[in-house]
């Protein structure tokens, strides 16, 4: 395949960005385009020119650390599929790519393709947890869960944290990242003790965050990589009215 | 070389009781001097975050490192299959005991009696742990937890969360250290990478990190240092291992004199897609869970392989009297579910045999048809249904497979374009995991005092080969339950030790050697990409030193990986600058380190004459081709101390004593 690369250069978190248009020969179908951007960034080398900071670990879609928006959707076309195991057969000989990093607010360019997002850990150390130190656990079969629900609170705990729901939001809002959280842990009888302290104090820190609030557009679901479901929303929603309504514990 | 031998540090009393008798009697560091103690923790995986919350929860002052932007991210949340524990919830006749003999016995007795034991002990502790947590292990009707056999042994003591174990226990020690770090009983340190090792008066008291956004090369001091840094399974270049683990903090360690033990030992996973092209990155792991429903085999004819390969005949042509299912048939006993080292052993018997069934010739199938079948028929049998239709069946049982194994079979079908409920899955061996690791004694320290190891990056409780649904046990055994208590013992002798002075001529020193390393590698100013040296290392070990090794291979490996060191300094392309958020300049200090580890590895293989575990020494084998321990004269671990880049490493020895299990040969017939 021959493809046409246009890719967002910005050297620093302070200094704007523009896109650069490059060619690449040879891209077999076979390969992931983390390992297409690789070979652009060898044949850059050996130009003597400086490759393309793009962030990526596990390349088997679950570390969450990849990212990139590809011609406008975070993770690229294929649904409920993470850029590094998106492969080059899903798209045509000849194409024009278009690859820049996440847009939000929230997450600041540190260069080129890569992003902070380190305002999603902030979340969770709001209260994205069960209080539980080491040693102080009971057997593990002391508690039944019913499989149904073990199994709802799992649909939301599978979440990756990749900010693909950010990107994916025309308000940049954080809602489903924070909502599965908040979903899994409420569900979960180990969770319920603290769950109205957690909603509001990690809603409270989304906020602070400066991510936008959800107008149920529901794009973050159909990008999510994890088919994290938006019925989370609502269940974060209830939560946080509740908690609102009856808790003055907060913090 | 020098036999000098060491001491493991092992408790005496019977194994039974041993580590709860010694965790009682531990010196311990009270509560307001834990609040002026500092402990560096260097890695956020299962190991690292595990011990920083728990350390953070007992009061110390923790700093913590990741090279990742975010502590979540360590690849411990790739694991899929499951973690033991010796619960015995299936009452099938698990307990401590057999834990601890099932490991060591797969572990072909080059482990230490005393630690497997303690790892077996503890485990029953972590799944309490993480289930408080909120860790949603599979679960049956009943809403007890749910439990399946995993890799090479006879009872159901595998815990799992469908095939994202890794990920959910992972996400619970996250959680533990982030509410840790909203206390601020830790601080964490994100995209900042350990580059060298601080030692004070012959103590661990610092590290110098590279900040990877600025390129700054910071000094951290505290009265101990814990490395939590993970395995070194990319030195093959194609592993399963993220693309960004590392051995470097390991290697800056060992170039300070910590001992890098048993670096010959690493495991090869039977289950991984196999490779289809030159420009391959990574290798991709399917859970070993897998092979308890699926059959491994090649066809039986090399004319029918050959086919496939060919792309004339695909897997469903072949008739069942024409397969081979070679795992079962070698092995009857265990069948598809024998240890690693010996499927992945067996697979490539057959592929080197011309029975390989992907265009490369390195690729077996492991097929569900007949545990669709069975499963289907199951569930027909509960639904009611007399004589259901084959379609029925089939129907009924993939929904079955899907729900076990649902995610691995939608990653294969992305990563090779084939539906495996239809076809079976190809498969191939690859690099997972390195059972060597940093010498360390039974308090998880190494031969450098105040410097600790945990999880893979320690070589201490795998022996030659690691069991399934282990390595999780263990990096949560040492974070949560180990190290907690045995780094007592270092740290209540330095109670009056204060704050640790970063401007300190030990702390500069490390500082400009760092420095020195950088500028190095940016004024050879060559031709070549860090990553075309890595992939170029990855071959030579993986052709000498992977699944079988000879004395004749290795030799030729350790030239090449020399020559490969002097072309690296020579001609070594670094883009960028050093200021800076540089990738590649990350890549080519670990690539530095990695050339390191490799001749290290090369050596160690060779200095052991007998094949044990991962380690396959063609010259001693069994006359049908099995592994032959020689336990007479290498019952020992090898820790290696490192004497520069230009000189050989020195052998210590670590004798290994069995008292409570007898040393059998593993047969898994």
């Amino acid at each position: 395949m021959k493809l046409t690369l246009k890719i967002w250069r910005q050297p620093s978190q302070n200094v704007k960005g523009k896109f650069e248009t490059y060619s690449l020969d040879n891209v077999s179908e076979h390969m992931s385009f983390l390992e297409m951007l690789d070979v652009l960034n060898e044949k850059l080398s050996f130009e003597q020119k400086i490759p393309v900071a793009f962030e990526h670990d596990c390349r088997e879609g679950i570390c969450g650390t990849c990212s990139l928006v590809i011609n406008g959707q975070p993770h690229g076309p294929l649904q409920g599929t993470t850029t590094c195991q998106l492969h080059m057969r899903n798209f045509k000989d000849g194409e024009t790519i278009v690859i820049e990093p996440y847009r939000a607010s929230a997450f600041p360019v540190l260069k080129d393709l890569s992003v902070d997002r380190g305002a999603l850990d902030r979340i969770i150390q709001a209260g994205g947890f069960i209080s539980v130190s080491t040693g102080q656990a009971q057997d593990a079969n002391a508690v039944p869960i019913e499989k149904d629900v073990a199994s709802h609170a799992f649909d939301a705990a599978t979440c990756i944290g990749c900010g693909a729901c950010v990107a994916a939001c025309p308000n940049s809002s954080a809602m489903l990242f924070t909502s599965a959280k908040v979903a899994h842990l409420a569900l979960l009888p180990q969770g319920k003790v603290e769950a109205q302290k957690r909603v509001l104090n990690m809603v409270r820190q989304m906020d602070l965050e400066n991510f936008g609030n959800c107008s149920n557009i529901t794009a973050c679901e159909a990008e999510c990589p994890k088919g994290i479901s938006v019925s989370n929303i609502a269940l974060m929603n209830r939560e946080f009215l509740s908690a609102s309504f009856s808790s003055n514990d907060a913090n | 070389m020098d036999n000098l031998n060491l001491n493991g540090n092992v408790p005496s009393g019977d194994l039974a009781n041993k580590w709860t008798k010694y965790r009682s009697t531990l010196p311990l560091v009270a509560p307001n001097n834990k609040l002026k103690i500092e402990i560096i923790i260097v890695g956020t995986g299962l190991a690292g975050a595990s011990a920083a919350a728990t350390l953070g929860e007992l009061g110390y002052l923790v700093k913590c490192y990741t090279f990742h932007d975010s502590p979540r991210r360590a690849h411990s949340i790739a694991a899929q299959g499951g973690i033991n524990a010796a619960k015995n919830y299936r009452n099938d006749g698990d307990s401590v005991f057999r834990l601890f003999y099932d490991t060591i016995k797969g572990g072909d007795y080059r482990s230490r009696e005393a630690n497997v034991y303690r790892l077996a002990e503890v485990s029953t502790s972590i799944i309490d742990q993480a289930v408080a947590q909120g860790v949603p292990f599979a679960r049956e009707y009943g809403g007890l937890l749910d439990n399946r056999s995993f890799g090479g042994v006879q009872v159901s003591r595998t815990f799992y969360a469908r095939g994202q174990t890794g990920q959910q226990l992972l996400l619970g020690a996250y959680q533990s250290l982030s509410r840790q770090i909203a206390l601020g009983n830790v601080k964490m340190f994100t995209r900042h990478e350990m580059i060298e090792l601080v030692l004070k008066d012959g103590k661990a008291r610092g590290i110098i990190a590279r900040n990877l956004l600025t390129g700054e090369l910071e000094k951290h001091g505290a009265h101990a240092v814990v490395l939590a840094t993970g395995g070194y399974g990319n030195v093959f270049y194609l592993s399963t291992n993220a693309m960004n683990c590392n051995v470097t903090a390991a290697m800056r360690a060992v170039a300070k004199g910590a001992f890098m033990a048993n670096p010959c030992f690493t495991q090869i996973h039977p289950t991984c897609i196999p490779q289809m092209g030159e420009y391959q990155s990574k290798l991709t792991l399917m859970s070993e869970s897998l092979r308890n429903d699926g059959r491994v085999w090649v066809p039986a004819k090399k004319e029918d392989a050959k086919a496939i390969r060919d792309g004339v005949k695909t897997a469903l042509d072949i008739p069942e009297a024409d397969r081979d299912y070679f795992l079962e048939r070698r092995y009857p006993a265990f069948g598809n579910l024998v240890p690693r080292d010996v499927a992945s052993r067996a697979a490539k018997g057959v592929c080197d045999e011309g029975h390989g069934i992907v265009p490369t010739g390195l690729g077996v199938y492991l097929d569900f048809s007949a545990a669709i079948e069975r499963y289907g028929k199951s569930k027909a049998n509960i639904l009611g249904l007399s004589n259901p239709s084959n379609a029925k069946i089939v129907e009924l049982g993939e929904k079955v497979i899907e729900e076990k194994y649902g995610n691995l079979f939608e990653m294969y079908e992305k990563i090779s374009g084939e539906n495996p409920y239809k076809f079976p899955m190809k498969i191939y061996p690859a690099v997972h995991y390195t059972m060597g690791g940093l010498w360390v004694d039974y308090n998880l320290m190494t031969n450098v005092p105040g410097l600790f190891s945990i999880g893979e990056s320690n070589f201490s409780d795998h022996g030659a080969n690691r069991l399934g649904a282990s390595a999780l046990m263990q990096g949560l055994a040492d974070g949560y339950f180990v190290l907690p208590y045995t780094i007592g013992t270092f740290l209540s002798e330095d109670i009056s030790t204060p704050k640790l002075d970063v401007n300190a001529p030990e702390f500069t020193i490390a500082a400009d050697l760092a420095k020195q390393r950088i500028d190095k590698l940016f004024a050879i100013k060559g031709k070549q990409s860090a990553e075309s040296f890595h992939r170029r290392l990855g071959k030579i070990i993986w052709e000498y030193c992977g699944m079988s090794r000879s004395a004749e291979g290795l030799t030729l490996a350790r030239q090449q990986v020399r020559a490969l060191r002097d072309e690296f300094y020579a001609d070594l392309y670094l883009p960028g600058v050093a200021n800076d958020l540089n990738p590649e300049l990350e890549k080519a200090l670990r690539v530095a380190d990695f050339i390191d580890l490799g001749e290290i590895m090369v050596v160690d293989a060779l200095d052991r004459n007998e094949s044990c575990g991962g380690h396959f020494r063609e010259e001693y084998q069994t006359p049908d081709g099995e592994a032959l321990r020689r336990d007479d004269e290498y019952a020992y671990v090898s820790a290696w101390e490192f004497k520069g880049a230009d000189q050989d490493p020195v052998l210590h020895k670590e004798m290994l004593h069995f008292d409570n299990v007898e040393l059998k040969t593993r047969s898994y017939k």
